[in-house]
């Protein structure tokens, strides 16, 4: 291939992943580079949820290091959503937290096809497939190079598929990267560059 | 400073052999100290002039004490070298230590009642000292206590162990606020289980019975952690090939 | 400090949306107080000696009300992995979710100590200690619930483990706090235990988020 050197978002060095005394993982190695989609799959308990957990920093790892070379933004398998907030007042949160500022939280939920009620009820009056919109529309507001998404697809409504797709395609273009995890065949419009299987 | 030998015990095997070797020592050294205090104390040192022949409890009530202490605070050193090294044997140390600190504070505690019926002539009164340690019982039984309750063993050894560091610092704060709510208490019945006035043929068994009672709590705590870390490192190959007739691991 | 601030308005938004539930604690103190009050003789004087005791027994079970839900629900729900993401230390954010939990939580019971008081017949200098006592003494308990939420967030039903591993922690706070109520009714200064209180929460600020925030990561081990 030519053109310059892809650069590399994020590197494991000789990763073990273990839960309690159960070692789920040994000696992985990997990188990340700038544009790449990484899927790591595996059947339920293989490991995925806890190996994306430490490449994203939510674990510690039983041994070998993780370098994050880029920032990160991290959704994960639960939605992160309090039940007694809305949506908006959610995502708003999130990002003081992450000292982003709030102002394209309205359009990232527009985005994800949440307006009007569905924004400003208590997130617990939403579906399960709103709740996961709501919660993906933070890699919109997000400007992470990073993303690392845990089950993107699951309790995801069908309709919203193609808007994943898009966005991963499109985050992939600027030079972001993405490392998903799944326990079933992704749709093609989602499909990986790369699978490590677990 | 060469950090090789702090590594090489932080290995669960090496860790192992090196208790098993070391153990027998421990427990030999242990037990002429403990017949020197026991015979010393019981026969060997006067009565007392005050007390009689009651006082004689001291020389298992006073080492008990200290060593429930002591015992805290070793708890709370492993505790934090799991918690920030996350080393395993650090893990099982903690986890170790726990009940026999426990049960040496529920001796003094024992001794202390039983000290006090004939120094007072109830089993039981508000001292700052026995409070102080009905206290320390309570902080080890929480310590035991969420150790069991959590699942995952090594995340139960971590939690357990910042229980401990929070304890430990809370010990002396404990002790000193006891004292105070005791010294409140104006006209109070005095409390004998202070420090007795010693003299030094009472005060050689009572040293004895001390070191004693340490080394017996060395040794019984390295053969539990031995026994913690077979049992967590039960489906290791080191573990396997040490006691070749175990068992297949279940998944259990 | 945004982010600190964040969490804070957010705890403080999240108690008033469930309504009466900030006045739970309150309600609780006040039932506690009415059952020692029921179980003993009503003229006694033993009301006023044990006055102390009662009130700042109640207040601290009061205090452990609230604390088992403190860190349950955002490890539920997935808020806690973004917590420790976030780009804030940690101790800062339990800090101040502490600190928003004492101010629903706490403050009121120290706000009204001296109704309560009035209620067991304290002196006036009586109450002015056990008010400025619970002021000193109520953060260190909100801190110490705290820390023992998070050491037992990941149990399914901690129960009564939490009180178990909280009350031998909160003794010193009690010693002193009861103590400058009965060492006021004997016409003595209170200073000692007062300074006793505040020394004990510097020492509560300075540890107790630390320990919760590790505590809090081991729930992800």
């Amino acid at each position: 291939m030519s053109g310059p050197e892809p650069q590399i978002l994020l590197y494991a060095r000789d990763l073990s992943v273990a839960r309690g005394d159960r070692v789920l993982i040994e000696q992985l190695s990997l990188k990340l580079v700038a544009g790449e989609r990484l899927l790591l799959r595996g059947r339920n308990g293989a490991g995925k949820t806890s190996l994306l957990e430490t490449l994203a920093g939510v674990r510690a790892p039983a041994l070998g290091g993780v370098e994050r070379l880029a920032t990160l933004v991290w959704v994960g398998h639960r939605n992160a959503l309090n039940p007694g907030l809305s949506a908006e007042e959610n995502l708003g949160f999130w990002c003081k937290l992450n000292e982003l500022p709030d102002t394209g939280v309205a359009d990232a939920l527009k985005r994800m096809g949440l307006v009007g009620r569905s924004r400003s009820r208590p997130s617990r009056l939403l579906s399960t497939g709103q709740k996961r919109r709501a919660a993906i529309a933070r890699l919109i507001v997000s400007p992470a190079r990073l993303w690392l998404v845990d089950e993107p697809l699951a309790g995801l409504d069908v309709e919203a598929l193609p808007l994943v797709a898009d966005l991963l395609a499109a985050h992939e273009d600027r030079g972001g990267a993405a490392i998903l995890t799944t326990h079933q065949a992704l749709p093609d419009r989602v499909a990986p560059h790369r699978v490590i299987d677990l | 400073m060469n950090w090789v030998w702090f590594h090489r015990l932080a290995s669960p095997p090496s860790f192992f052999a090196l208790a098993e070797r070391l153990s027998p020592w421990v427990l030999a050294a242990a037990i002429p100290l403990l017949l020197y205090g026991v015979v010393g104390g019981l026969w060997l040192a006067p009565a007392d002039y005050q007390q009689g022949d009651a006082f004689r409890i001291i020389y298992v009530h006073v080492p008990a004490a200290w060593l429930s202490l002591f015992g805290y605070t070793a708890m709370a050193l492993a505790a934090i070298v799991a918690v920030i090294w996350r080393m395993k044997i650090a893990e099982c140390a903690v986890v170790a230590i726990a009940p026999v600190g426990a049960s040496f504070t529920a001796l003094a505690l024992i001794t202390g009642m039983l000290w006090g019926k004939p120094m007072w002539g109830a089993y039981w009164a508000w001292d700052a000292r026995l409070t102080s340690e009905l206290v320390l019982l309570f902080l080890y039984l929480g310590v035991i206590g969420l150790q069991q309750a959590v699942a995952d063993p090594r995340a139960a050894a971590r939690a357990a162990g910042l229980l401990a560091i929070v304890g430990v610092i809370n010990v002396p704060i404990v002790h000193y606020s006891v004292e105070w709510w005791n010294s409140l208490h104006q006209g109070s019945t005095v409390s004998k289980i202070g420090k007795p006035s010693i003299s030094a043929n009472m005060a050689w068994p009572l040293l004895s019975m001390t070191l004693g009672f340490m080394l017996f709590f060395g040794w019984t705590v390295l053969r539990r952690i031995q026994a913690e870390l077979l049992w967590r490192e039960r489906g290791t190959r080191w573990v396997r090939e040490r006691f070749v007739s175990l068992p297949e691991v279940s998944g259990d | 400090m945004n982010a600190a601030f964040a969490i804070f308005q957010r705890e403080l938004r999240l108690t008033f949306r469930r309504q009466t539930e900030w006045a739970q604690p309150l309600v609780f103190y006040g039932i506690v107080i009415t059952l020692f009050a029921l179980g003993a003789d009503p003229g006694s004087p033993m009301l006023r000696q044990f006055g102390s005791t009662v009130l700042w027994v109640a207040a601290l079970l009061a205090l452990l009300l609230g604390g088992d839900r403190l860190f349950r629900d955002d490890l539920d729900d997935g808020t806690l992995e973004q917590l420790v993401l976030a780009p804030a230390p940690l101790a800062v954010a339990v800090g101040f979710k502490l600190a928003a939990h004492w101010l629903v939580s706490g403050l009121p019971l120290v706000l009204i100590s001296p109704l309560v008081a009035g209620a067991f017949q304290l002196s006036h200098d009586a109450s002015w200690a056990l008010f400025l006592g619970l002021l000193l003494g109520s953060p260190s308990l909100a801190l110490i619930c705290g820390f023992g939420a998070a050491a037992t967030v990941a149990l399914p039903r901690a129960g009564i483990l939490l009180p178990i591993l909280i009350l031998p922690l909160a003794v010193p706070v009690l010693i002193f706090g009861a103590g400058a109520v009965r060492v006021a009714q004997s016409g003595l200064p209170i200073d000692a235990s007062l300074y006793f209180l505040a020394a004990i929460l510097m020492l509560s600020i300075c540890v107790l988020p630390l320990a919760a925030a590790a505590a809090l990561r081991n729930a992800y081990e």
